[in-house]
């Protein structure tokens, strides 16, 4: 009996009338937990009762306490007739399950009804006290906390980050069942709300259990989602990044937890050990005993990315040897191969050990779990503690389009998940799964992520669209390479290549440094030296799905950038609708990509970071939305401008492309200016002195970067915004370039309008859909959080896709509009986290809704840079004493690179042809070759072509020198003291940004004690969090029967989220917290019927419920101290 | 192509002040973007007439759902649907109470009845609120009166306790109830030369001096009543006219003070006893309900109106009334000094207050 829990019911007030005669109640309340329910006395003729219950005890196991919530109904007493129900509470227990969060639950919680909405209020104390189990077959994952923050939460230190964690459970939906159709709508909401309550305890504790079997003692970055596949029923799944968190304390703490997991979770410590060998998990063909995993694994990475690509190589070098990954990760141009080659040897026979050893107790160890785990060597996370991330690759994306059966249930009735735990298990004979839906698609973006040289990725995350029988399954992240030092062993492919890691790269552009290996870069790209430390290859834009990180090189601001589209398609059923829309899905990332693309070039940035595309489908349309924040990094080479050019070179219409060429020159002067972009000329010689030599010498000397000039053709290229000669030149064949904007029809004009559609924010706002606004940093205390719906009915029958397009854009902007006017009176105010979730809810509506956070900043210091973290000047002497052997190959520099993204579609349906079919492209599109299908074969910049040539002659020449003096010692040193000298500059004001920031917070110290602020980004500006609390995770339905009288849907959903806040703030404030942060709306599912006065929504919300206090009360902890932090703001919390 | 459905929803309730104003005066949504595109509010910022329509769609909704609380302004302060700063909170409950002069002047003494509120869009159209206005303003008279009806206590702090007003639009409520409750006729046209204001300060006077409540807090009754004793003991000073010997000793008394000091001291000696037995006759005649309807017609008839005609100026009025009140207390055989003080102190300030054109 490992649990007890305790409640009190206290009072209620402003309870509804239930009695028309008296105009008063008689409420009692059922206080119910599993299968017990205890009732308080009833409370005559009172709409403020005073119950003041004794004190109800439930004896329940922990399993139960994880996976039911506490269940809270008022009711009505009636002598004649039967009790009325008034509401309902659910309080979700799980925050009093963990040591250091909530040691009791007691508040004004509003009652909800399904039906009517928030009536009134109930004052409720929740106590648990936890026996401790030692029992090593228990099934309850308590004390494991999770977070929905997607970095490292900031009371917390990171000792080690395990790695990916995922689960789903399926059951049928209650509103899908027989018995919906003879019980009331009450009655089959608040199955589904109990249901899904249920479902997401018992995820969050089976995830809790892989957790614990890893080593770890925490979730983050945990993102819980519905799908509502109707008919066939409802998945409740969950992925995270497993991690061991200290929480930052006086010292003695942060091994408490590595000594503690061998006794609660004994099998970790068979888990533990395998995970040492990590170097070379699953895919080693030396794995005699195991044959099963291997092959499938890699049979995927190397049959999806064919032969002149580099990662191929790797794979199959892997396989010809028991090498380590070294060779996986090309090196990035400083890995200088004769060291290389020396250090291999002994590392080698060191991992084949390990491996053996983790092999042998493998055998022994029965689980499969952490062989799952390992195999993808994903992360939630978005931003990460500096070092972390050593280099970006680039966007990896998958999608597959799947057709919904039902789920098989088994006669049991009870929530089963089809967990695959190993992959041997997994035969042909296995009924399709959710979980091997999954599975695919993981594998598909880890082999993304190999092709680029990546072994891991991050920013990782998965949504679905479902339409009837028809859902898309989409997957996305950023490829990346991590620095194993902070991640245990083995939750990565690679090798600890230690002195490949230890290389330090400058913190603020040794992320945009390519992982790949540039002479067999994955794809056509287009590299140059950094241009900020001069020494390794960075591509010439960048998108990712993370935030950007603090130590970034900026220039400028960065803005929201976003690419919308919708595509028409013809009503169809099963397979052929399935069919169809896997067919429509390379076009749309296509145009989407495209679309992004322009709008950054238009903006003169060059990196996209928080990208999130979204493709929903509906009945005869598919809405794809992509967004991102776009950034200048001043690491990469500037954007070229745009060029216009008409089907032929003479053509007749010369004036008119004219004329928009200038429009969009003069757009991207006025956005230059507007987002501030003056990028440093640190090295970047004046391209207006360079220019003559560089047209001369880019053609001949340096080998041109770009493909010969082979026939004479339409295109046209413009050039940096130095040089207005035109050369005109070709492309390979299909591989558009980005930048040239064809007008060979309407279509295209109409295309260009669009682009041009996209209005600035209004002077004082500013806005990005990331964790940070690039080149903002100085928050005041000023924060609106705020959920906004639209829906759009399309009336007009015979819309064409550009109808629909401009339809759709105008929607998005007429949206940004609208928030800029709202929230005028916070101005200088920057927008944060826009997060814009489309759907198609009917045939002819489009359903937009928009979750984001509005913050004040000073103005006066906008200009300052935002370097968060001193620069560590131990890395920049280790910087100066490794030498490089410079490597001047210009030629492969010269090669198209497009951003790294690669989209693959794929269809699986049962029909086993058809999935052969469909596969076959999705191999080929896989990797990128393909280049009609493949957005990513996209654009090319050569814009700023010449500038890059100018760049590349400096930097010959200066290498040159360098040669030629025989000292390149020298040159790196001063560089490097450059460096320096530009970083210690940049701290310095933030010192006073910080303290600027303190004061101005201090307006908000005497703020009630009940406000309990919401934001959808980790932090809370002016503030420090000291405690989180537990997750929040809501799930409620309202439904009407009386749409006209309650305002019309709009009317009926503005007050549903307005009760939706309220709910999550009472529950986060009964947790003693004062905010949520990483809040999201996970899900906003609205239908209506007009015709019969109904309508319906589900909500589905998610978030960490904090104490924060205002930094100015712990100030003087935080400057005394570094260490001892919390030790500070711990008496803080306390007072 | 429409907008079917279109939420903008703040974790802190947003509310534009203007807007607000335009919901409480009645305007339609249309009307009210009207109003706004006119105040010059698009350019700020580069705002369209959609965003304007859709941002004041938004606000009346949410302003419609805050009404219901508004209706018991103390669950403003711990409901859970909105989070509102108590700054804004204040804002909202003081402009939601807050009335027309010109429309509350119009019902001020009316018994807040249905057959009232029928008669609200006459005096729409007379006043230029609008309907919807006078509606609120109506109900919320109405619901302050019922609150406080039952209450004990002083009036005026009962209305700012469960209204959460500020102390000026407790005491203008408190002198709504009031008259409501004694049903004071304002409404005859010889009294229409007086403002809401005027008659405002009239009740404050007769709540802190003539009601129970004004002599004892403790008291279970409360301050919407008048005093029933002290009005019996009015009748006592009926002496001062029916005895003519007090009579002319009070007529010499004030006219030896007032001689020299004003220009219309003719007029004064020759008004003197007329005035005087209004006066008296007014404070004798209140214990009849009906008359006390109509105290303040009789203090304009009885007293202002002949003053005006023998043109006294306001200074005239202040120091005759001052030394006809404090005459009283040297007349030997005037035993009623305390309920003469109570009524004269009211009466003067009252008048003081209606002196004017």
């Amino acid at each position: 009996m490992p649990g007890k829990l305790k409640a009190k019911i206290v009072a209620g007030r402003h309870l509804p009338v239930m009695d028309r005669a008296s105009d008063l109640t008689d409420a009692f309340v059922e206080v119910k937990f599993g299968n017990t329910t205890f009732k308080t006395d009833v409370c005559p003729k009172s709409l403020n009762p005073q119950w003041n219950s004794e004190w109800f005890k439930f004896e329940v196991d922990d399993e139960d306490l994880q996976d039911e919530p506490l269940q809270i109904t008022v009711l009505d007493h009636d002598t004649y007739s039967a009790n009325d129900a008034i509401g309902k509470v659910y309080i979700d227990i799980d925050p009093l399950l963990y040591s250091e969060a909530a040691s009791v639950i007691s508040g004004w919680f509003p009652i909800y009804d399904t039906i009517h909405g928030i009536r009134g209020e109930i004052n409720v104390i929740v106590k648990v006290e936890l026996f401790n189990d030692l029992n090593r077959f228990r099934q309850s994952s308590c004390g494991v906390k999770f977070f929905c923050t997607t970095c490292i939460p900031q009371c917390y230190r990171a000792t080690l980050v395990h790695g990916f964690v995922e689960e789903l459970v399926v059951n049928e939906d209650p509103e899908y069942q027989w018995i919906d159709r003879i019980r009331t709508p009450r009655a089959s909401n608040e199955a589904r709300q109990r249901l899904i309550s249920l479902m997401s305890g018992e995820l969050q504790r089976k995830i809790g259990l892989k957790v614990l079997e890893m080593g770890g003692n925490a979730v983050v970055g945990y993102l819980q989602c519905f799908d509502l596949e109707g008919e066939s029923g409802l998945v409740v799944r969950a992925i995270g990044t497993a991690c061991t968190l200290d929480k930052l304390s006086s010292g003695s703490a942060p091994n408490t937890n590595t000594h503690m997991h061998p006794n609660t979770a004994p099998a970790s410590n068979a888990c533990n050990s395998p995970s040492k060998d990590g170097k070379e998990p699953v895919f080693v063909e030396d794995l005699p005993s195991s044959s099963g995993p291997p092959t499938p694994f890699r049979a995927l990475p190397t049959s999806s990315s064919p032969p002149p690509f580099s990662p191929s190589k790797p794979c199959s070098r892997q396989s010809s040897s028991s090498d380590t990954d070294l060779s996986l990760t090309p090196k990035t141009g400083m890995g200088s191969g004769g060291s290389a080659g020396k250090e291999a040897g002994p590392l080698r026979t060191l991992l084949r050990q390990q491996t053996q050893t983790a092999l042998e107790q493998r055998g022994a160890s029965s689980s499969g779990l952490l062989l799952n785990a390992r195999e993808f060597p994903f992360f939630t996370l978005t931003s990460f503690p500096p070092g972390f991330l050593l280099h970006v690759g680039g966007v990896v994306s998958a999608r597959s389009v799947k057709l919904l059966d039902r789920i098989h249930n088994p006669a049991l009735g009870n929530t089963r998940s089809y967990k695959l735990l190993d992959w041997n298990s997994v035969t042909a004979d296995e009924p399709e799964t959710r979980d091997a839906w999954w599975e695919e698609i993981r594998q598909e973006i880890k082999s993304h992520a190999r092709a680029l040289g990546c072994h891991a990725v991050v920013g990782y995350s998965e949504s679905t669209s479902i339409c009837e029988e028809v859902c898309i399954l989409s997957a996305s992240g950023t490829a990346a390479i991590l620095n194993p030092r902070y991640m245990r062993e083995g939750c990565l492919d690679i090798g600890c290549t230690d002195h490949r890691f230890e290389e330090p790269s400058p913190p603020n552009c040794g992320f945009c440094h390519i992982p790949y290996d540039e002479l067999n870069m994955p794809f056509p790209a287009q590299l140059t030296y950094c241009y900020h430390c001069r020494r390794q290859k960075v591509p010439d834009v960048l998108f990712t799905t993370i935030d950007l990180p603090s130590e970034a090189a900026v220039a400028g601001k960065g803005c929201l950038i976003q690419a919308r589209l919708c595509r028409l398609k013809k009503k169809a059923q099963g397979e052929a609708n399935a069919t169809a829309i896997s067919n429509l899905l390379p076009f749309m990332e296509y145009e989407l990509h495209t679309q992004l693309m322009n709008k950054l070039k238009l903006r003169s940035m060059n990196a996209l970071f928080g990208l999130h595309i979204q493709i929903s489908v509906g009945e005869n349309m598919l809405l794809g939305l992509a967004s991102a924040t776009g950034v200048y990094l001043t690491a990469l080479p500037a954007p070229g401008g745009i060029q216009i050019a008409g089907k032929t070179p003479g053509d007749l219409s010369s004036e008119h492309i004219s004329s928009i060429q200038k429009r969009i020159n003069d757009t991207i002067a006025v956005n230059k200016e507007l987002y501030q972009i003056n990028p440093p000329k640190l090295f970047a010689l004046d391209p207006e002195v360079f220019c003559g030599i560089n047209m001369e010498l880019a053609e001949e000397g340096v080998g041109s970067p770009i493909p010969e000039p082979r026939h004479r053709s339409r295109l046209f290229r413009s050039h940096s915004e130095s040089s207005d000669e035109l050369s005109e030149l070709d492309l390979s064949h299909g591989k558009k370039d980005a930048f040239v904007l064809e007008i060979d029809d309407t279509d295209a004009v109409e295309d260009i309008h669009s682009l041009l559609i996209d209005a600035p924010p209004p002077t004082g706002f500013y806005s990005c859909n990331t964790e940070n606004m690039p080149g903002i940093s100085n928050w005041t205390s000023g924060v609106q959080m705020f959920t906004s719906v639209r829906v759009l009915r399309l009336s007009n029958a015979n819309l064409t896709n550009q109808g629909l397009n401009k339809i759709f854009t105008d929607l998005c902007e007429n949206l940004l509009k609208s928030f800029y006017f709202k929230l005028r009176s916070m101005i200088p105010c920057c927008l944060c986290h826009l997060n814009f979730t489309v759907a198609v809810p009917e045939e002819e509506l489009i359903q937009v809704t928009v979750t984001a956070v509005a913050m004040t900043y000073d103005k006066e210091q906008t200009q300052e840079k935002t370097a968060e973290k001193p620069v560590n000047k131990g890395s920049l002497e280790a910087e100066e004493q490794l030498q490089f052997p410079l490597e001047l190959c210009a030629d492969s520099s010269s090669s198209n690179i497009q951003t790294a993204s690669k989209i693959s579609v794929s269809l699986f349906t049962p029909a086993a042809k058809l999935c052969q079919n469909q596969l076959l492209i999705a191999r080929s599109a896989g990797v990128g070759e393909s280049t009609n299908m493949s957005p990513r074969a996209a654009s090319v910049d050569y814009g700023s072509f010449a500038d890059r040539c100018s760049t590349w002659l400096e930097l010959l020449r200066l290498k040159a020198h360098t040669i030629r003096r025989g000292s390149v010692k020298t040159s790196r040193r001063t560089q490097s003291l450059a460096h320096s000298v530009s970083s210690l500059e940049r701290c310095s004001p933030l010192q006073e940004g910080r303290s600027r920031s303190l004061r101005s917070s201090r307006s908000f110290g005497g703020s009630s004690v009940t406000v309990v602020k919401m934001t959808p980004l980790s932090f809370l500006p002016g503030t420090r969090i000291i405690k989180y609390l537990g997750i929040i995770n809501m799930f409620f339905i309202r439904e009407t029967t009386s749409l006209r009288e309650e305002g019309g849907v709009s009317g009926f959903l503005h007050s549903f989220i307005a009760e939706v806040f309220a709910m999550v703030r009472a529950h986060v404030a009964a947790l003693g917290g004062n905010a949520v942060v990483s809040y999201s709306m996970k899900e906003c599912v609205f239908m209506e019927n007009p015709n019969k006065n109904q309508a319906q929504c589900l909500i589905n919300v998610s978030g960490d419920a904090v104490i924060c206090i205002s930094e100015t009360d712990q100030e003087s902890s935080a400057s005394t101290a570094n260490t001892g932090q919390t030790g500070g703001s711990e008496t803080d919390g306390a007072t | 192509m429409s907008v079917e459905l279109d939420v903008f929803v703040g974790n802190t309730t947003i509310m534009d002040e203007e807007v607000y104003q335009l919901w409480l005066d009645g305007y339609t949504v249309n009307d009210a973007v009207k109003v706004r595109m006119e105040g010059g509010v698009m350019d700020e910022c580069e705002a369209s007439k959609d965003v304007l329509l859709s941002d004041t769609m938004d606000q009346y909704r949410t302003f419609q759902m805050c009404e219901r609380l508004l209706h018991s302004p103390a669950k403003l302060a711990n409901q859970l649907l909105f989070q509102i700063p108590p700054h804004r909170q204040i804002m909202l409950i003081e402009r939601y109470y807050a009335f027309d002069d010109t429309f509350v002047r119009e019902v001020l003494g009316k018994k807040l009845s249905k057959g009232t509120k029928k008669d609200l869009d006459d005096i729409s159209t007379k006043t230029s609120v609008t309907l919807k206005s006078c509606r609120r303003q109506f109900d919320n008279f109405k619901r302050v009166f019922k609150v406080v009806e039952e209450l004990k206590g002083p009036l005026v702090e009962n209305i700012r306790q469960h209204f959460l007003l500020s102390d000026k639009l407790a005491r203008d409520y408190a002198a709504i109830v009031f008259f409501a409750n004694n049903r004071f006729e304002t409404g005859k046209r010889k009294l229409q030369y007086l403002s809401f204001q005027d008659f405002a300060f009239c009740a404050g006077q007769l709540i802190s001096n003539w009601t129970v409540g004004a002599v004892d807090n403790m008291v279970e009754d409360m301050d919407v009543d008048l005093d029933k004793e002290f009005l019996q003991e009015l009748k006592e000073l009926k002496i001062l006219i029916t005895d003519k010997d007090l009579l002319d000793q009070h007529k010499s008394l004030v006219c030896t003070a007032l001689r020299g000091k004003t220009k219309v001291f003719i007029e004064m000696e020759g008004s003197f006893k007329n005035l005087s037995r209004g006066l008296i006759n007014i404070a004798a005649k209140l214990t009849n309900t009906k008359d006390v309807r109509d105290f303040f017609i009789d203090l304009v008839e009885k007293f202002i109106e002949p003053c005006r005609s023998d043109r006294w100026s306001a200074a005239d009025m202040k120091l005759y009334l001052t030394h006809y009140t404090n005459s009283a207390h040297i007349l030997d055989t005037f035993k009623h000094q305390v309920v003469w003080d109570r009524y004269m102190g009211v009466v003067k300030s009252c008048i003081f207050k209606m002196y004017h054109d």
